[in-house]
């Protein structure tokens, strides 16, 4: 069996996982707990990949992260190379792909809280950013953790997008599910069924965990 | 010195249209009934909501100055706000909940001393009663040395021998610290035991004849025994 596949699914699960928490958490607050114009707007273009294929939103990507594209052609200059074909390219592309899914349990979270723990932290003399770490986060953790693992499980999985921006490099960009996909393609059934058995455990585990947190 | 304020705002219901003062050390009880507008003058005090005009003033120093446009946030007036619910942070315990923003350590472990606190300070707010969460409420407010001290009915919900020992409490230590409180209750005789002076609100006006109404009424139902304790009305505005 190939392990390299679910290394690179993992990995790249991971590191996405930690950058769209990152991310997610203080764009969850400025769409929950500020008023800003545009704000409608914002949420509707992050939510965007919740609606489109996964093909539409790579093949956008494609062209936004190729050597014409704004984001390719800035990162060229800057690093001297493609993201295109790349792990580091994967990894935005499932960034961006998996935002939504981060953002809605978060922004779950958030909105459940008392807006009085807020008001009572400002009164106290606690600023904006200090509120954040020290009361909204700590009483979101549930929410944050569930976010965390849906992504995970998002990202482990994802397929379209991956397979529209980074192809199918070995060791680099070849991931669990394009490694399925290869298998059943060429009739290697044995692989196939080896990889696909390992996410199963994985993603019920995680689920059960989800559930969990969700309830509480 | 003290608090000198004239608010004006616009809200759902009706418009609230106050001007009041309270001196340095002395309690200001506002008292009305539900839905008077009570909650949110003492927001508006707090910097929680922003009045449509006026001037809030304390100690010579401008919270809030329409004409001015001065606007001081919450966390640069130095309050203390102890709301009407419990709203302690539920992942700290009682101990860590107190020294949320204090200054002294030591001045902290002292006011769980004096609020009963002692035992159950490596608790967490869920794991104590409603009272006890209320006096820490109340220490963490007075950790932070607050130059006025807001309590937004803070013992509605708790029972009469609670509420009747939290009020000495808390009477004891204001007069300890000569702090300047506003505290905002519909119970009459709440306000008459705390505060130094009081001020009926009714839709967001000040309204002295709700009040001697309210004292009359209560004198019939409780004999002439009682008439004679009419409350301290404030005459600030």
């Amino acid at each position: 069996m190939e392990f390299m596949p679910l290394y690179l699914s993992a990995k790249l699960a991971t590191i996405a996982t930690i950058v769209l928490i990152m991310i997610s958490a203080p764009l969850a607050y400025f769409l929950v707990f500020l008023k800003w114009p545009g704000k409608s707007f914002v949420e509707a273009l992050i939510s965007l990949p919740i609606a489109l294929p996964p093909t539409v939103i790579g093949f956008y990507l494609l062209y936004i992260m190729g050597p014409r594209g704004c984001g390719g052609a800035v990162w060229e200059k800057i690093f001297g190379g493609s993201l295109l074909f790349t792990f580091t390219g994967i990894v935005i592309a499932t960034v961006i792909y998996s935002l939504p899914f981060a953002m809605q349990p978060i922004k779950a979270a958030f909105e459940k809280l008392d807006v009085r723990l807020r008001e009572n932290a400002y009164v106290l003399g606690l600023s904006p950013v200090a509120t954040f770490f020290r009361v909204i986060v700590p009483n979101s953790i549930n929410g944050i953790t569930a976010g965390a693992i849906l992504v995970f499980l998002h990202s482990m999985g994802a397929f379209g997008v991956i397979l529209m921006v980074g192809g199918s490099v070995t060791g680099e960009t070849r991931v669990a599910s394009i490694a399925i996909y290869e298998a059943v393609e060429t009739m290697d059934y044995k692989t196939a069924w080896m990889l696909s058995l390992a996410f199963l455990p994985i993603s019920y585990f995680f689920l059960l965990v989800v559930n969990k947190l969700t309830r509480n | 010195m003290g608090l000198k304020c004239t608010i004006k705002k616009q809200i759902k219901a009706f418009s609230i249209d106050v001007a009041f003062d309270c001196p340095a050390g002395k309690t200001l009880a506002l008292i009305g009934p539900s839905g008077a507008g009570k909650t949110t003058i003492i927001r508006m005090l707090a910097g929680l909501e922003r009045p449509d005009d006026g001037q809030i003033v304390y100690d010579g120093m401008a919270f809030y100055d329409r004409s001015r446009r001065v606007n001081i946030s919450p966390q640069k007036r130095q309050l203390g706000y102890v709301f009407q619910d419990y709203t302690l942070f539920p992942h700290l315990t009682i101990s860590e909940n107190a020294a949320f923003s204090a200054k002294d350590r030591n001045e902290v472990d002292d006011l769980i001393d004096y609020f009963g606190l002692t035992e159950l300070r490596n608790r967490k707010p869920h794991q104590v009663s409603g009272g006890e969460r209320q006096r820490c409420a109340i220490c963490q407010a007075l950790a932070t040395h607050p130059r006025l001290l807001l309590l937004d009915e803070p013992f509605s919900a708790l029972d009469v021998e609670t509420k009747r020992v939290l009020r000495a409490e808390l009477k004891k230590i204001k007069e300890e610290r000569a702090i300047t409180v506003i505290y905002v209750t519909h119970d009459i005789h709440e306000a008459h035991y705390i505060g130094d002076i009081i001020l009926p609100i009714v839709n967001g006006r000040v309204d002295r004849a709700w009040l001697e109404r309210i004292v009359a009424q209560q004198a019939a139902v409780n004999g002439q025994a009682k008439v004679a304790r009419v409350p301290k009305l404030a005459l600030a505005y």
